[in-house]
């Protein structure tokens, strides 16, 4: 750690951490309401369990690309965080209107739109919560002594991620019109925007561990972007296929959403030489764990599961049905979680001064998350498959082959516990990292 | 070999001639004479509908046009597979609406007024005749006929 504003950075991710474990208990109540025990109805039906779960997934990343932020920024900039005090208002406010709207859903208070569930007049405040933190970082870097390629991406992939929930805000009697912009918010978001966030934070950590040259890493950042937005943003068209809209989409989608996991294998191969590249080998293995496994699972996970139902002969049959919340778990799991992992793995011990830089624990964690989270892929992708052939093909009822494919579910629950078994080591290394400390300015790494 | 300069005109490029086509094809595909929703037939009531089925958050569990929670059936085509009947038994019923052959899944009782019902019910028809560019005919059993 450089500078001491960065500090705040931890408890972004404490926060992350935390909403993590919420939205695993609430994944954990919608296994088992899938598999047929659906105990909890009366006080958390499904659809609370839901949206829950994918709101608290959006926000614990967004915390923990906030947290990314406030620590790369200042350190990129060579200079300290505008107002420190301003990013704990931020932090406080931000945990607030997520507490307010989880809260809410419990009580019937949403909109009722996947992924933008939260209501219209915490909607204001979470526009509010992040015109703040975007002016912390832009002012930062606006003022700092340099503007480097990673910070400049990161800040873009955060300005552009802020621009595009207002979309989202936007009124239409249509539900195909509705449909159509909520897409522009996550689709662009998670296979647009949150990519240059996750390319600015994976650009910052190679640099950091591999010593590569900041030159080559950031050219071939550029390259990874130019191909994440050429093919996403006309990718965009996978989800304008079959909501009632011309059927241009299907041969504009088909086509650029196919050319997408390009952007993720050269991520991935990106990173791959970037480490085979570097002569730097820094002590900080589980840092490194998290970076290389990211840029591998997205592959496997948004690159290659997204395009095996991604064409539109597929997708007629796959849309709206299981096989998209195995597609989606690996993906926001490989992309997005891991690199706020990597990014809380690599700044833990710059903040704390502690160097548990490779604990068996810490490995533990990797592996048992990783792979129970590929067996939880596994298991959606059966019972989304079963699914399909039963309901679209052999046109049986949907809630009798929903009671055929429970058995998968008892297999994901299994595969869950697993999964959450990493999860909890993980935080138990973060909880035993300590507090940030200005001691810690002492200790640096690079 | 590729400069950083050339790398980033390659993003930038890239991106500003995908964004374009992007607004492009969306004003075309939105516009008046390529509407596949019978936009002229969404009535008050269906309108009424759609606010309920956001505020009540059946996309949760339920999908429409293949879009929502996976857990409960889809309802594209509900009206013809159903029936206007059984829908509205459905929404008002002042307990969890549960079918023995249906496992153990049950629905949160809405008890929905008998307007409210027909609102939402006005809603599933005008979204039953939009043409889904063929998924209509995967989604539901009887839509094939």
């Amino acid at each position: 750690m450089k500078y001491k504003s960065q500090k705040v950075a931890y408890w972004f991710f404490a926060l992350s951490m935390l909403l993590l474990t919420l939205q695993l208990v609430y994944g954990f109540i919608m296994g088992f309401a899938h598999a047929g025990m659906d105990g909890l109805h009366e006080w958390i039906p499904f659809n609370t369990a839901k949206a829950v779960h994918i709101n608290l997934l959006v926000v614990w990343l967004l915390s923990g690309f906030m947290g990314a932020a406030y620590y790369i920024i200042p350190e990129e900039s060579q200079i300290e965080l505008v107002s420190v005090k301003l990013a704990y208002v931020q932090l406080i406010t931000l945990a607030l209107v997520g507490v307010a709207a989880i809260v809410g859903y419990h009580f019937n208070y949403w909109e009722g739109r996947k992924f933008l569930e939260i209501p219209r007049p915490l909607d204001y405040l979470v526009v509010a919560n992040v015109l703040l933190f975007m002016g912390l970082i832009l002012v930062t870097l606006y003022k700092g002594k340099r503007k480097t390629t990673t910070a400049l991406v990161l800040a873009m992939g955060l300005l552009f991620a802020a621009l595009l929930y207002l979309p989202g805000m936007l009124d239409f009697n249509s539900q195909v019109l509705d449909s159509f912009f909520r897409w522009w918010v996550v689709h662009l978001w998670v296979e647009g925007v949150w990519e240059l966030i996750m390319g600015g934070i994976l650009s910052f950590l190679l640099i950091k561990l591999t010593g590569v040259d900041r030159e080559v890493i950031e050219k071939w950042l550029y390259v990874i972007i130019g191909l994440t937005f050429l093919s996403g943003i006309l990718g965009t068209g996978h989800h304008y296929y079959y909501i009632g809209v011309n059927k241009i989409w299907l041969i504009v989608g088909g086509i650029f959403s196919a050319l997408e996991p390009l952007a993720f294998l050269a991520m991935t191969l990106f990173a791959l030489n970037m480490y085979r590249k570097g002569e730097k080998k820094h002590p900080n293995k589980i840092a490194l764990y998290w970076t290389l496994g990211s840029a591998i699972v997205a592959f496997i996970g948004a690159g290659l599961l997204g395009f095996a139902h991604t064409l539109p002969q597929t997708n007629l049959y796959t849309h709206g049905t299981i096989v998209t919340a195995s597609h989606a778990h690996l993906s926001f799991w490989g992309a997005y979680a891991m690199i706020v992992f990597a990014i809380i793995s690599y700044s833990l011990p710059n903040m704390t001064g502690r160097k548990y830089y490779d604990s068996a624990r810490g490995r533990m964690a990797f592996w048992l998350a990783n792979i129970g989270m590929l067996g939880m892929t596994v298991s959606f992708g059966v019972a989304g498959v079963a699914q399909v052939y039963m309901e679209r093909i052999y046109k049986m009822d949907f809630m009798k082959v929903q009671m055929e494919i429970e058995v998968h579910f008892i297999v994901l629950i299994i595969m869950a516990t697993l999964f959450a078994t990493g999860i909890t080591l993980y935080i138990i290394e973060f909880i035993k990292h300590g507090q940030p400390t200005d001691e810690a300015l002492e200790i640096d790494n690079q | 070999m590729l400069s950083k300069k050339q790398a980033r005109a390659f993003f930038l490029g890239g991106t500003l001639v995908t964004f374009l086509i992007f607004i492009g094809l969306t004003v075309y595909s939105l516009s008046a004479a390529q509407d596949q929703s019978n936009i002229e037939n969404l009535s008050e009531s269906a309108i009424r509908g759609k606010y309920l089925w956001e505020t009540n958050n059946c996309m949760g569990c339920h999908t429409i046009m293949g879009e929502g929670g996976y857990y409960a059936p889809e309802l594209t085509k509900v009206v013809d597979r159903q029936g206007e009947a059984y829908i509205r038994g459905v929404l008002m019923s002042p307990t969890p609406w549960q079918r023995a052959d249906h496992g153990n899944r049950k629905m949160v009782a809405y008890e929905m007024t008998e307007d409210q019902a027909n609102d939402m019910i006005e809603f599933f028809k005008w979204i039953g005749e939009i043409d889904l560019n063929g998924f209509e005919t995967v989604v539901s059993p009887l839509a094939e006929k």
